[in-house]
């Protein structure tokens, strides 16, 4: 058993310390918003947040994760002042939707260092995140919709 | 296995040629026949209090509930479908509930006669289904609502779900047990486009939500308790089989619960994925590897261009197409070779399965569900009746999830079987989908064209090599004397072969061990690429502006001419760009809808392409949901940049050479263009489809850029650094 403290809440963890956070959290505690796509960080559908640093859980062990903050897209949508979602709304970005949970969790950490970015700055800070219906603009868009609202408040318009 | 051959014969009836474009007959289901026998057909899944066809019911709750006869694959149609609902009934498209209909009849495409949804064919195919289940229902509400008031039916209105008349007023769900009790009306006028409050106008995804907070529920996140996962050991190569299996050291291994051999390899289940694939990772298997071990990418080059010398089966012919080479004033000849793909969806395959009391229930993300379940009642010794499928999101499709052989919804039964375990999840790892075939199948295309005094085309020879998707499915009933359509659609049905009157398409289907499928927008993702490059190059050796050519050639088929001319007006077609960007154009059209694509690329350093910007057009008719439209032209421009750019699947004795995303390189955020614009064509002609046919004309447009670039042409898919600097 190891003890792990995902979205504020402490679970004891039926897991052999060698596996992924990703499978722990999957498999085991029962949380499914973070998915599943390569095994190997190539596509960040894993993406989540260990003491606020974007991972990727599907090569994060669970023994990294003992001790620390693990947030996933269930505890990022519990916070109200999510603009991120927001604009993803705002804007229709998911398609399958498979790869959006990643997709938000790296975006998040994004704007949180950097409030204000370019399109180079979201270019390099997804590159992680694979999106086979190519969402890729529209996701762009909400970023840059999301950091708007974050610095004036409301809902960006 | 009654209800696949009736299934069948209803397909060929149709004359539909699934996945082309190549759609000849079809009538739409009178409102009688809607769900079959009338005012009360129950859906498998409903106790709602009216159920007036298989596609939405009402509660006594006031909850409308839609079924939706297609799958939401990221394309879009869970809102379409039920904004056409919406909009007859008179209801808040926001305020419905949503789910995949059952494996069911009812549920039978429109034309093709099967469930399945594929061939982009959803959106036209349902509109007057949809909107007459809808309206269908209303006049049931009206009638029993005109009874409650004591009225004349004519004298209710219906907003929002209520039914008003004077100062009597009464909500759907109130009406609904009385509307129950009425028998089905007749024909039901549809409403006047011109009071359309959805339709045209368009409404915002109703999945967003769900999928913006880990909510939504695709196949993979399903989980019972006392669930097994199990994973599969494949053989390394295709068709090669199981001779012996030492599964002591996965079973070692704790948390595997039981190894057992199927006929496609060897699972593992376990307590949880990792554990699976720990247990996977251990087994030692000797394989009998057969014929499949000679499959390799640089040998099949060699064959299907030695194939290409002598012609194949007759596409399309008319004239004298060597009398009329023989008098071009100039000739132009090229070769275009196209790797296999795999489509790679994010959500790998998975299939959970669970068997009790003597019935089954199934949770995947498929397109088609029907064959599924007649595939899974066949291995496990079942009635289809008794199997019921329940569709998920799909976490991607692009046709992989469409496979006559139901591969892994059989592969998933064959573990329940094998194994005795009533309650499995069967995972593919993403090693798996890359290496697991269904491919997009390699093609090679050797064109010889001739042009008089005037640069006009005259004579076209074209000689077509690759594997046949409908060869050894049940779908094999489509080849006729020796075509599969899927491989020559937009070859032998192009406007441009119209304009030529000497021409000879013909067609070699070599085959080999490895499986092949439609893969978004199937023969297109090949034909459009050596038709409009070909024309390219034709307007070039003619000394023409590639698009005045292209205007002249397609001058009888306007709605090639209003795509093409609307994406090159918005791109400023001819207009000076700044230094060391280049302009492409092509125009191709696909499951019935005409797509025109601009693109402005430059050139990276070393030589590769990066594109910048794609202007795009399209004409598919009435555009339900612009928004929507525009979404899935953005999606296919994307997918078919990654085709075009990096997309490339090699075998070498018969393995697969890539694995996962590091070696089947597919486009991130940075590979796309940061600047994608879709225009709509203001269009009254026939529907055509939207998720497949942005993508066909990607590769030839960035192709002819890097011509305008550089003076070279690219006839070697993908246009990696590899095959430029080749």
């Amino acid at each position: 058993m190891v003890k792990l403290k995902i979205n504020q809440k402490e679970y004891s963890v039926d897991a052999s310390p060698d596996m992924p956070l990703l499978w722990a959290i999957r498999d085991v505690v029962g949380l499914t918003g973070t998915k599943f796509g390569c095994g190997m960080a190539q596509c960040g559908a894993c993406t989540v947040h260990l003491d606020g640093e974007a991972v990727r859980s599907c090569v994060t062990l669970v023994s990294r994760a003992v001790g620390k903050e693990i947030v996933t897209i269930e505890g990022l949508s519990a916070d109200p002042d999510n603009y991120l979602q927001k604009a993803w709304m705002e804007l229709d970005v998911p398609q399958c939707g498979y790869c959006q949970s990643g997709q938000i969790m790296s975006a998040a950490v994004l704007l949180r260092e950097n409030p204000n970015p370019t399109d180079e700055d979201i270019d390099s800070a997804m590159s992680g995140n694979i999106c086979r219906c190519g969402t890729y603009p529209r996701i762009r868009k909400a970023i840059h919709l999301a950091a708007k609202m974050q610095r004036e408040g409301g809902n960006g318009k | 296995m009654s209800t696949l051959n009736t299934s069948r014969r209803n397909f060929l009836k149709t004359g539909a040629v699934l996945g082309s474009g190549l759609l000849i007959s079809f009538t739409v289901p009178g409102a009688k026949k809607l769900g079959g026998a009338g005012a009360s057909v129950l859906g498998p899944q409903s106790g709602a209090a009216f159920a007036p066809n298989a596609y939405l019911n009402i509660t006594a709750d006031n909850e409308v509930l839609v079924y939706l006869a297609h799958a939401e694959m990221g394309q879009g149609i869970w809102t379409t479908l039920s904004m056409m609902i919406a909009e007859e009934l008179d209801v808040d498209v926001n305020k419905m509930v949503v789910q995949h209909g059952d494996a069911w009849t009812p549920y039978n495409h429109t034309m093709f006669g099967i469930q399945i949804t594929g061939g982009s064919s959803t959106t036209w195919s349902e509109f007057d289904r949809y909107r007459k289940a809808g309206a269908t229902a209303r006049a049931l509400l009206v009638q029993a609502a005109a009874q409650k008031f004591g009225v004349n039916p004519a004298d209710c209105k219906t907003e929002n779900g209520v039914v008003t008349a004077g100062d009597k007023s009464a909500t759907y769900g109130e009406l609904a047990t009385a509307a129950a009790a009425l028998p089905a009306p007749g024909d039901v006028p549809l409403k006047d486009p011109k009071s359309w409050r959805y339709i045209g106008k368009g409404t915002k995804r109703l999945d967003t939500p769900a999928k913006i907070n880990g909510t939504a529920k695709f196949g993979m996140d399903m989980q019972f308790p006392g669930m097994l996962t199990a994973v599969v050991l494949h053989a390394p190569v295709f068709g090669g089989k199981v001779k012996t299996v030492d599964a002591a050291k996965a079973k070692a291994i704790p948390g595997v619960r039981q190894v057992v051999q199927i006929p496609s390899g060897v699972a593992v289940l376990a307590d949880n994925y990792w554990a699976a694939k720990k247990g996977r990772a251990a087994l030692n298997v000797d394989w009998d590897l057969g014929a499949g071990v000679k499959v390799d990418s640089a040998a099949m080059l060699a064959e299907y261009k030695q194939l290409a010398q002598q012609p194949g089966a007759t596409a399309n012919k008319a004239g004298d197409v060597d009398s009329a080479m023989s008098k071009a004033v100039k000739t132009v000849e090229a070769e275009y070779t196209f790797p296999y793909l795999a489509h790679s969806p994010m959500e790998p395959l998975n299939v959970t399965i669970q068997l009790k009391d003597g019935k089954c229930e199934i949770w995947t993300g498929t397109q088609m569900p029907g064959l599924d379940q007649g595939a899974a009642a066949k291995i496990l010794g079942l009635k289809p009746e008794q199997i019921r499928v329940n569709t998920v999101f799909l976490g991607g499709g692009f046709g992989r999830r469409a496979t006559p052989s139901s591969d892994f919804v059989s592969e998933a039964a064959e573990i329940v079987k094998a194994s005795g375990k009533p309650l499995v999840k069967m995972v593919w790892s993403r090693e798996d989908d890359v290496r697991g075939g269904y491919y997009r199948p390699a093609f090679l295309h050797k064109i010889t064209a001739g042009l008089n005094a005037q640069g006009q085309p005259i004579a076209w020879k074209h000689t077509i090599v690759g594997q046949s998707i409908m060869e050894g499915t049940l779908f094999a009933g489509m080849i006729k004397d020796g075509i599969d359509g899927s491989s020559v659609e937009g070859v032998t049905d192009s406007p441009y072969m119209e304009a030529i009157p000497d021409r000879l398409v013909t067609l070699h289907s070599p085959k080999n061990q490895v499986p092949v499928l439609w893969w978004r927008s199937v023969g297109h993702t090949h034909t459009a690429m050596a038709m409009e490059a070909m024309i390219d190059e034709l307007a070039h050796t003619a000394g023409k502006d590639p698009l005045a050519y292209r205007q002249e050639l397609l001058k009888h088929s306007p709605r090639h001419l209003a795509a093409l001319n609307l994406a090159a007006e918005k791109a400023g077609w001819g207009k000076p760009l700044p230094a060391g960007r280049f302009r492409g154009i092509a125009v191709h059209e696909s499951f019935l809808s005409y797509v025109a694509h601009v693109v402005e690329i430059s050139l990276n350093e070393d030589g590769t392409i990066k594109v910048h910007r794609v202007v795009s057009a399209i004409d598919c008719g009435l555009a339900v949901n612009p928004d929507g439209v525009k979404a899935q032209i953005e999606s296919g421009i994307n997918y078919g940049v990654s085709a075009a750019l990096l997309g490339e699947i090699t075998l070498e004795q018969g393995r697969v050479k890539q694995g996962n995303f590091n070696d089947y390189v597919v486009a991130r955020m940075f590979d796309t263009p940061a600047d994608i614009e879709v225009h709509i064509v203001e269009s009254t002609g026939k529907m055509g489809g939207v998720g497949e046919p942005g993508l066909p004309p990607v590769a030839p447009a960035i192709a002819n850029a890097y011509f305008a670039a550089t003076g070279k042409r690219l006839r070697q898919m993908p246009f990696n650094k590899a095959h430029l600097s080749a």
